[in-house]
């Protein structure tokens, strides 16, 4: 019984954080810019018009992946919040980010189809570094389970500083963030149009956000378990390493601009396999 | 006659039969009904001999290995004459070498040599020969449908379906053999003979082309052989045995393992791993069903088999480590070489060696954990592999091409096979399917073993294993419309055994939990003693069933709400110069231009023929370090 209110919760609470995350991004990031920005709320009444616009769409197909996707991302967000096993959590992510991109190839749109292309290298770009900081994770407790990380006697951040450092670079991209944020861009001055989701119109394109601000979420409990240990306090230092985190990634939105596909997947590569992989090479040693 | 016997003749007597008949459809029926009965054979026998397993001893052991010896040297003459014949002198060389050796050794050296068992039937033989059996004959019975209309679309080549379908037939005698021998002479004589069906049947066509990669496949199926002869010689010699089971309980010291490296080289041949993958990708000029069965049920399983059987040897010492390393190097290198192919049967080819990488990465560690992911791996691949070679065979008959670009319009010929062939490649990779679960447990047991060189090549060769697979589905989702493809239909007699797959697929991933707990737990104990568990948490397993089960439910849940929520249909956006028909745009002075939308190759990114060259030559540089380490002495 408890479970299932802690699945509602999680269900329910989850989107309201991220787009409330969203929000004071685009607060943030006017006042970058010098302006002063819409309401902190500004999301929720983004996704509340899209909900009552008419949806147009253009073959019967390419909706049914996004609906799917979301489906699978919610189911991700529960089983890490849950302190379920991390890979599989991100198998389920993954299965999520792949219906997604199939909506992309569905529309068989040009605009869609290259978006899908270029969600598509993303993936392969960050994917090794998803996985290795699973495998860091690992190492402390020997165990895959979340709920066994928070409650490890050491922060992962004391050793997995590396894997650390190369999951922040790769949270650019799950946040969608300039400049990883080839595929699809929450500005509307991309060379591709809106990319992936060009066809999508009304609820569609509101399913679309929502399932942003799950993986919002996702991408930064990912930075949690790095500094949530047994501690009670930990967890307070933690949600404020999220925020950092999410501060620095809208500064980095905000100063770099979009690279191309080659730059992204050459270095996110060499990253993952410098600092990461040294990383993981020199806990292995001390076995 | 015992049952096994039974088991493994009948194909070799269908094999003669049908090689008589030259009537079609008289030989249909005997392959629809010689298929079937070996099916039921399989089923049978596994069903009968499953729960104690049996090692039969033959009283007639020396009538038997006259016979093949005596069938080695005709082999061996028919090689050796064909090799002067077209020019290929290192395939007569190799021929003469390794009969010399064997009957050498037969006839001076093997007196005294007691076999207590010919033949040993455990789980994991049970496992082979399911595969084997039941694969096998569903490929057969595509095969009778799919041959009908190969000369039909390839009139250029000459007709030798009975020759086809006996020497298919003669390849599950020779795989029944193979898994089923204890006798390490009798296995090496199925695995020549392997060697043979291979060469026969990449080439059927007899254009240049498909003769040269046979003679290739020769040779570097010999190559193994010959080192599968030493390995024999120098166990018999050494160790007063030809036992396949008493080999692998002895104790990993360097006297062992000089035979266990030699016999790893011919398994590597055997799953074309790099540095010997060539004749794998040349296999492909073949007509389909025979690529479908060298790549899922028969010849590159029969290598990984062996390292699953040697396993105990490899755990820890630096034969398994070298081949650990060399696997995961393979695994990596071809899922890239695989993302720059557009025609289909050259991307299921990349992958097959791939996926063999991660089992034989899986096989030199050896632990109960990594073994239990390569047997796993195993299962999944076949019954995979084989649905995705037998739908893209029937995607060749019906949109006239395998390239992957042109699959676009499938889903407009036939939703079905599209649908199938979704199935197939989520079964290679994604989440609550096989591949992925055998995956995750091989990553775990990288961890534990402490590998982390080959866990990080694992990260790095799962993302690009993502990538190919993904675009290519992204074609099969896309349904494009273009008018200009002819209608075919999708026959029954291709489709029946699709479907079968396509169930087995699910089916298996659906069972796995029993499989592990009937199959490999049993078998694994049985190597490293009680204790032997499941790797994956139970909780794990729920969610995973949960995962599959949505996947199932969700396409048909969504049939009310499209009914309910019909909506207007728009053309795509081509920045406001779409025609109209979603086909063409304006372009410059208002001309018309066709719309083309490719998937990306990333070719001269990845640099693959230099890739190709080099990763050949790592690999040739792991295997000297191999037996450099071996010289040197250094066992662990």
């Amino acid at each position: 019984m408890m479970l299932v209110i802690y699945i509602i919760a999680v269900i329910v609470l989850a989107p309201l954080v991220g787009g409330l995350l969203t929000g004071i991004d685009r607060v943030i990031t006017a006042r970058m810019q010098g302006r002063k920005g819409p309401s902190v709320l500004q999301p929720f009444y983004d996704v509340l018009k899209l909900f009552q616009k008419e949806s147009i769409e253009v073959n019967t197909m390419h909706r049914f992946f996004v609906y799917i996707s979301l489906i699978f991302v919610i189911f991700t967000t529960v089983i890490m919040l849950l302190g379920g096993d991390i890979l599989l959590a991100f198998f389920a992510l993954t299965l999520g980010s792949i219906f997604f991109v199939l909506g992309g190839y569905a529309s068989n749109s040009p605009y869609s189809t290259v978006g899908s292309e270029r969600e598509l290298l993303q993936m392969m770009a960050f994917e090794p570094m998803i996985l290795l900081t699973a495998i860091g994770l690992y190492y402390g407790d020997k165990s895959f389970f979340i709920k066994d990380i928070i409650a490890a006697r050491v922060p992962s951040i004391v050793y997995l500083p590396g894997v650390f450092l190369g999951l922040i670079y790769i949270l650019t991209f799950k946040l969608r963030k300039s400049p990883f944020d080839l595929s699809m861009s929450h500005h509307g001055h991309q060379e591709i149009v809106q990319g992936i989701t060009t066809e999508y119109s009304g609820k569609d394109l509101a399913i679309i956000q929502i399932t942003h601000w799950y993986e919002t979420i996702i991408a930064l409990t990912l930075v949690y378990l790095f500094f949530a240990f047994n501690s009670p306090v930990s967890h307070l230092i933690a949600i404020l390493a999220c925020i950092i985190a999410y501060l620095l990634e809208i500064v980095i939105d905000n100063a770099f601009a979009r690279v191309k596909w080659q730059h992204a997947l050459k270095s996110t590569w060499v990253i993952t396999g410098v600092l990461a992989s040294v990383n993981l090479i020199i806990l292995s040693f001390f076995r | 006659m015992n049952t096994i016997s039974i088991l493994v003749l009948f194909p070799l007597l269908a094999s003669i039969a049908v090689f008589l008949v030259r009537k079609d459809a008289v030989r249909n029926i005997i392959v629809r009904v010689c298929a079937f009965t070996t099916g039921i054979l399989t089923l049978f026998v596994v069903c009968r001999y499953f729960k104690d397993g049996i090692s039969l001893s033959f009283a007639n052991r020396n009538t038997i290995d006259m016979i093949i010896a005596f069938v080695e040297v005709l082999i061996a003459a028919y090689i050796i004459l064909i090799g002067i014949k077209n020019k290929k002198y290192i395939v007569s060389i190799f021929a003469a070498v390794q009969t010399t050796l064997i009957l050498w050794f037969e006839f001076t050296q093997k007196h005294g040599i007691d076999v207590q068992s010919d033949i040993v039937f455990d789980r994991l033989s049970a496992v082979m020969v399911l595969i084997v059996g039941c694969i096998g004959s569903l490929i057969l019975i595509y095969t009778v449908g799919y041959m009908k209309w190969y000369h039909v679309h390839h009139e250029e080549y000459k007709e030798r379906k009975s020759f086809f379908f006996s020497e298919i037939f003669l390849f599950l005698f020779a795989m029944f053999g193979l898994v089923l021998s204890n006798n390490l002479l009798w296995m090496y004589f199925c695995w020549e003979l392997t060697s043979l069906c291979s060469y026969l049947l990449i080439g059927y066509t007899k254009t240049p082309e498909a003769v040269n990669n046979s003679f290739r496949a020769l040779a570097i199926n010999l190559g193994g052989g010959l080192a599968f002869a030493s390995a024999i010689v120098f166990i018999g010699m050494n160790f007063k045995t030809l036992e396949l089971s008493v080999l692998t309980v002895l104790k990993p010291e360097l006297m062992v393992l000089i035979p266990v490296f030699l016999l790893c080289i011919a398994a590597l041949t055997k799953s074309a791993q790099m540095p010997f993958s060539s004749w794998l990708l040349g296999a492909m000029v073949a007509p389909t069903p025979s690529s479908a069965l060298l790549h899922s049920a028969t010849m590159v399983k029969a290598g990984v088999y062996l390292l699953i059987r040697l396993a105990p040897l490899l755990a820890g010492t630096s034969v398994g480590k070298v081949i650990t390393l060399l696997g995961a190097v393979t695994f990596f290198v071809n899922s890239i070489i695989a993302i720059s192919k557009s025609d289909a049967k050259k991307i299921l080819a990349y992958s097959t060696i791939s996926n063999l990488g991660l089992i034989v990465a899986c096989a030199g560690i050896g632990s109960q954990e990594s073994l239990w992911a390569a047997i796993l791996l195993l299962i999944f691949h076949s019954i995979s592999k084989s649905l995705l070679f037998l739908t893209a065979g029937s995607v060749e008959h019906q949109i006239g091409s395998r390239n992957v670009e042109d699959m676009d319009i499938l889903m407009q010929v036939s939703r079905r096979l599209s649908g199938y062939m979704i199935v197939g490649i989520a079964g290679m990779f994604l989440a609550p399917f096989g591949m992925l679960i055998s995956k995750w447990v091989a990553m775990k047991a990288f961890i534990d073993s402490n590998n982390i060189l080959t866990v990080i090549i694992l990260g790095y060769g799962s993302a690009t294993t993502l990538f190919y697979w993904t675009k290519w589905m992204g074609k099969l989702v896309s349904n494009a419309n273009r008018k200009d493809h002819i209608k075919h239909t999708f026959h029954i007699d291709e489709e029946i055994p699709i479907f079968i797959h396509a169930v087995l697929v699910v089916l298996s991933c659906f069972t796995f939990p029993l499989i592990s707990e009937y199959v490999l737990v049993p078998y694994l104990s049985g190597l490293f003693g009680p204790g032997v568990s499941m790797p994956l948490g139970i909780s794990d397993v729920n969610i995973m069933l949960i995962m599959l089960s949505m996947l199932l439910i969700l396409p048909i849940s969504f049939i009310p709400i499209y009914k309910s929520d019909r909506r207007r249909i728009v053309p795509v956006y081509m920045a406001g110069e779409n025609t109209g028909d979603n086909e063409s745009f304006y372009g410059a002075l208002h001309a018309k231009r066709k719309v083309k939308l490719h998937n990306w190759y990333m070719e001269s990114f990845f640099g693959v023929k230099k890739l190709a060259f080099w990763s050949n030559v790592l690999s040739i540089v792991i295997i000297l370090v191999g037996v450099l380490l071996l010289i040197g002495g250094i066992t662990k």
